[in-house]
C-alpha cells in the first residue's frame, strides 16, 4: 500500500518524459551547434542563420538534410532522432529568421541540360568543382586560410540531391546567398532561362559511390605484429623504422604515465610517439576534429615473454568521420603504419 | 521482496524512458568560454568524474615550432588506472586506443571539445565482456560536455 503513491509518482514522470515536447533549443544545442555554431554563425559547418537560406529551404529539405546528412562531407545523418525532434530543431532555426518562407513549386524545372553544363562550366565550377564535388576543406576553422567564409557545398552529394527540389537550386542562383560568395547569377547577367538549364545540369548529378563502402569496415580495428626482438630493441627498431619514413621522434613513454606516481608504471607497455607536421597539417585542414589519432603512435607490449608491436587503424577509425577528404589520408596513414611495423618486426 | 522487484522494474523503465538513445560515433560540445576557462574547465570535470588526467598534448605549440600558423589545440589524455590496466592486459588489441582522450579546439573566442563515443568500442571489440564500461565512459563523457555546456 505504502508503494503506490511513489509507483504514481514514477509512471507520471514517464508519462511526462514521452509526451513533453523536445526543446528545439537544447537539442541543437547537444547535435548541431558543435559545427554550425551556438546561433548558427557556422564553422566547421554552413552558416544556418541566414535569412536568404532559411527563406527558400522547405521543412522537407531541412528534415532530409538532418536525416540523410551529407555522405562523405562530414554533415553526418541524425537517424535516431524521432520527428518530433527534427521538428523541434527545424522550430528552433526558423526563430532565426523574419523574412516569410516561400512555397517552393514541386514540379520539375525545364531546361536544357546541355546547355546548363557549358554555362555551370563557366560560371559554377571554379567554386563547386567540375563534376559538383564541392570545395575543399572543413569551413572556417582553424589550420586554414580564412579566404572564404564557408566550403562551397557539393552539389553531387547523395545528401544534398535527396533533400533539394529543382525551385530550391533556380532561387539560390537568382538570388544568391548573403554572407557568402554565391551571387545572384541573374544580377551576374545570366536570363531566367539560362538558370534553368543550370538547374537541369546540375540535377544530372549523382556520384553511384558510396563512401561507406570504402570506410575500411573489413579491417580490424587494431594494427597487430608479432616482434621476434626484446621490447628494448622493438623500441629501438621503431625509433629507426619511424625516421626512415619522414616522421619526427617525439618521445617515449609508459602508458601507464601520469595514471600512477612515478616509478610505478608497467615497464613492458612503451608508447612511441612520432609526427609528420606537414602531413598532420594538411590532415587538420581537412577535418580538424582528428585529434584522437594526435601524436601518431606505436606501442610495444610485451607479456608472457611475446613482444607485439601495435597501432590503430586509422582506416577503420575515417568511417567515424563522414569526410570523403580526410579518408584518403587515413588509407595513407593506415599505409604507413603497416610499413612501419612490418620494418619494426623484420 | 515482490515490492522490491516492482520498484527495481518501474526504476528500470523510468530510466530506460529517461535515458537518451542517441548514440552518435563522435561526441562534441561548443562551449562559449575562451580556450584556456574551458582547458580548466575540462580538466577540473574530468577530476570531478573520478579520472586522473595523465597528459595535455600540446598539438598547437607542435605546430607552431615547425613554422605553421595555427590555433590553440590541444588533446586532453585521462583514464583510471584499475580500468586501463584490466583492459590492456585482458585485450591488449584494445591498447592503442587508452587511455581515453579529449581535442579541444580553438574556434574564434569559442571552444570545440570532440572525441570518439566510448560506446563504439562495444563493436570494435566484441570480445570485451564487460561492455557495461563503454557505457559508463559514454555517459562520463556526457556528463562532463554538459558540465563545459552549463558553465556558459
Amino acid at each position: 500500500m505504502y508503494l503506490r503513491l511513489p509507483i504514481i509518482a514514477l509512471l507520471y514522470t514517464i508519462a511526462s518524459a514521452a509526451t513533453a515536447a523536445p526543446d528545439g533549443a537544447s537539442l541543437y544545442s547537444e547535435h548541431c551547434a558543435v559545427c554550425h555554431g551556438a546561433s548558427g554563425t557556422g564553422g566547421v559547418g554552413i552558416p544556418l542563420a541566414v535569412d536568404s537560406l532559411l527563406s527558400i529551404v522547405s521543412d522537407d529539405y531541412l528534415k532530409k538534410t538532418i536525416r540523410l546528412g551529407r555522405p562523405g562531407r562530414i554533415m553526418p545523418a541524425f537517424p535516431k532522432l524521432s520527428d518530433a525532434q527534427i521538428n523541434a530543431i527545424i522550430s528552433h532555426l526558423r526563430g532565426w529568421s523574419d523574412r516569410k518562407l516561400e512555397i517552393m513549386p514541386e514540379k520539375p524545372v525545364r531546361g536544357d541540360a546541355r546547355h546548363g553544363k557549358v554555362l555551370y562550366a563557366e560560371h559554377c565550377a571554379s567554386c563547386h568543382g567540375k563534376d559538383g564535388e564541392g570545395g575543399k576543406g572543413t569551413g572556417v576553422t582553424f589550420s586554414r586560410h580564412r579566404d572564404m567564409d564557408i566550403i562551397p557545398p557539393a552539389l553531387n552529394n547523395p545528401g544534398f540531391q535527396a533533400a533539394t527540389c529543382d525551385h530550391m537550386i533556380q532561387q539560390t542562383l537568382i538570388v544568391g546567398r548573403e554572407g557568402t560568395p554565391m551571387t545572384s547569377f541573374l544580377e551576374e547577367g545570366l536570363t531566367e532561362q539560362d538558370i534553368n538549364d543550370i538547374v537541369r545540369y546540375v540535377r544530372t548529378f549523382y556520384s553511384e559511390d558510396d563512401p561507406d563502402a570504402r570506410t575500411g569496415e573489413d579491417l580490424p580495428p587494431t594494427l597487430i605484429v608479432e616482434s621476434p626482438y626484446s621490447l628494448e630493441e622493438t623500441v629501438e627498431n621503431a625509433k629507426q623504422a619511424i625516421s626512415g619514413k619522414n616522421f619526427r621522434f617525439i618521445r617515449t613513454q609508459p602508458l601507464e604515465e601520469g595514471l600512477v606516481p612515478e616509478g610505478e608504471e608497467n615497464s613492458r607497455q612503451v608508447m612511441i610517439y612520432f609526427c609528420n607536421f606537414n602531413f598532420l597539417f594538411e590532415a587538420l585542414a581537412k577535418d580538424p576534429r582528428i585529434g584522437m589519432f594526435l601524436p601518431c603512435r606505436i606501442t610495444v607490449v610485451e607479456r608472457d615473454g611475446v613482444v607485439q608491436v601495435m597501432s590503430v587503424n586509422p582506416m577503420y577509425l575515417s568511417k567515424l568521420f563522414n569526410n570523403e577528404e580526410l579518408h584518403e589520408d587515413c588509407r595513407t596513414m593506415t599505409g604507413i603504419y603497416r610499413e612501419l611495423l612490418d620494418e619494426i618486426s623484420l | 521482496m515482490t515490492r522490491c522487484r516492482h520498484l527495481f522494474i518501474i526504476l528500470a523503465l523510468t530510466l530506460a524512458f529517461l535515458t537518451p538513445v542517441a548514440a552518435e560515433d563522435l561526441l562534441a560540445a561548443r562551449s562559449t568560454q575562451s580556450f584556456p576557462e574551458a582547458m580548466l574547465m575540462l580538466q577540473e570535470s574530468i577530476r570531478e568524474h573520478g579520472y586522473t588526467v595523465s597528459r595535455v598534448q600540446r598539438v598547437d605549440i607542435g605546430l607552431t615550432n615547425m613554422g605553421y600558423q595555427t590555433d590553440k589545440y590541444r588533446v586532453v589524455f585521462f583514464g583510471k588506472i584499475d580500468e586501463v590496466r584490466e583492459l590492456s592486459n585482458r585485450h591488449p588489441e584494445m591498447i592503442p586506443y587508452l587511455p581515453m582522450n579529449i581535442s579541444v579546439i580553438a574556434e574564434g573566442d569559442q571552444t570545440i571539445l570532440i572525441t570518439s563515443n566510448p560506446a563504439i568500442y562495444k563493436t570494435l571489440f566484441s570480445k570485451v565482456k564487460n561492455k557495461f564500461l563503454f557505457d559508463h565512459w559514454e555517459n562520463d563523457i556526457r556528463s562532463i560536455f554538459n558540465d563545459i555546456r552549463e558553465a556558459e
